[in-house]
């Protein structure tokens, strides 16, 4: 019986590739629960979870959320813009407050990259990454190679790429990392502008012409432009963007291939892609959102499962 | 470690014919009946069990498969996390008559989530359980078997250890005790 090897989900980089297959395996599991007439189990009736947002979410925080109440956990949720933390109180502070009302694990979304590594070694809980700034998003790597796995059967040589805003994403980075470790090939495409100089040290392909990358990928995961963290103009119109990076049926069809085209959401229709091919039988877009909240009870079961009891 | 030879293959096939009579003689032909085999190893019985009652001429039965792992009540009280089975249950259970089939019942304990878990998929009518074998006097809780296959009488340090073969040719129940006893 396997175990992951670590305690709290931080980042995908931690992560082996028996980690991600354990998380996969019991996710598939979880996806039954999910399916039946009655869609819970008493696995985490004494766990109590803290949903720490201080960056607005309503995927996954929903996600987390429904997969914490499948597992029959204890939940309470926590949203900075309702907070203290406006009054100027420390993230280890706010933690510890709430951590003193007995909480088990806690989900955190920060803006800051490294929030949740910072929180793992100032308070005794399992914590789980739901973002920390561009730097990563773990369970939306997880759901979307596991997404893909399902489409394409293995990852091991599969070509995917990722399409957009590489430089503010937190969902690119954390992609990238699983990808590789599943044995995928990963192409980052985008303008040069919105591409970080030094990504092919990752050992990924770059490419600034989205028809080649399409020509060359399984799988397209079209992600947002990321205005909100923009502070300085990238490119020069959305319009201009759309041009050149939207992706559209038109394009599509003139692949002499059929790909998979994927999105982590929310979705800028018209921009990064057209309605069209979001609601096209291609998208495994919705597809993508179940699988989540598979994804998501099967790291709080596997976290939650290191957590022995202890009566002494 | 001493392996013991329990049941030969053609003791497991004696028993396996009366537990299917037996199912027949209380079911019928099965319309309102779904056979729930426990996994991991609760299938095993369930398949040849379906084969006997097939071949006396009962050909609808519906059969699941049901994995207990999320239900049981020592989650984060082992040294191991458990690892889930698949549950394949493609019916509503709401008002059907079902059976558990297990391999060996011992303390009981995995009846019991079986218990919880199936009411998922369903109030059923009524549940009765069926074991190959029943260790007796091992029982921590309040679960006693509908069809026993042979009742064993066994220490808490021993094992007892039922292995298929693919063909049925060479099923055998062994119980097995650690050396220094």
């Amino acid at each position: 019986m396997s175990e992951l090897s670590v305690n709290h989900l931080l980042g995908i980089k931690d992560l082996t590739e028996e980690d991600i297959q354990l998380i996969f395996s019991s996710a598939e599991q979880f996806k039954e629960v999910i399916n039946r007439p009655i869609k819970k189990v008493p696995s985490l009736r004494d766990i109590t979870i803290a949903n720490l947002f201080f960056e607005n979410s309503t995927r996954t925080r929903l996600s987390f959320e429904l997969a914490e109440k499948r597992l029959s956990a204890d939940v309470i949720n926590f949203s900075a813009s309702s907070s203290s933390v406006s009054k100027g109180e420390t993230l280890v502070d706010t933690v510890n407050n709430i951590l003193s009302m007995k909480v088990d694990m806690v989900v955190m979304r920060h803006p800051n990259p490294g929030a949740a590594l910072h929180l793992s070694k100032h308070v005794d809980s399992t914590i789980i990454n739901a973002g920390d700034g561009a730097h990563e998003h773990p369970t939306q790597a997880l759901l979307d190679a596991f997404s893909m796995q399902k489409e394409l059967g293995t990852l091991n040589g599969k070509k995917i790429a990722i399409v957009g805003d590489i430089l503010h994403s937190r969902v690119a980075l954390s992609n990238i990392f699983c990808l590789l470790k599943l044995g995928a090939e990963v192409e980052v495409c985008g303008p040069p502008t919105l591409i970080p100089k030094y990504i092919s040290s990752l050992g990924v392909r770059v490419s600034y012409n989205l028809r080649k990358t399409l020509e060359w990928c399984d799988v397209a995961n079209m992600l947002r432009v990321q205005h909100e963290r923009q502070d300085l103009k990238y490119f020069p119109s959305i319009r201009e963007y759309t041009m050149k990076y939207g992706l559209t049926m038109n394009l599509l069809n003139s692949l002499d291939k059929k790909i998979t085209i994927m999105h982590p959401g929310p979705i800028n229709r018209g921009v990064e892609i057209s309605s069209e091919v979001a609601d096209s039988d291609q998208s495994i877009i919705l597809n993508q959102v179940e699988n989540g909240v598979a994804i998501r009870m099967a790291v709080l079961y596997q976290l939650a499962s290191k957590r022995t009891m202890n009566f002494a | 470690m001493i392996k013991k030879e329990l049941l030969n293959n053609k003791s497991i096939n004696i028993i396996l014919n009366r537990l299917a009579n037996e199912l027949i003689e209380n079911h019928g032909d099965f319309s309102d009946t779904v056979l729930i085999g426990l996994q991991p190893r609760g299938k095993y019985v369930l398949s040849r069990l379906k084969d006997i009652i097939e071949r006396n001429g009962i050909s609808k039965l519906n059969i699941g498969q049901l994995d207990i792992t999320f239900f049981r009540d020592d989650f984060r009280r082992r040294g191991n996390p458990l690892e889930a089975n698949q549950t394949k249950i493609n019916i509503l259970l709401e008002g059907k008559k079902v059976v558990f089939i297990d391999d060996v019942l011992f303390t009981g304990r995995s009846v019991r989530a079986a218990m919880d878990a199936i009411q998922s998929f369903g109030r059923p009518e009524e549940i009765e359980l069926l074991v190959l074998i029943d260790r007796r006097f091992s029982r921590e809780l309040p679960i006693q078997p509908d069809y026993t296959g042979k009742r064993v009488d066994s220490l808490e340090s021993e094992k007892v250890l039922v292995e298929w073969s693919d063909d049925n040719s060479n099923n055998t129940v062994f119980i097995i005790k650690p050396a220094n006893e």
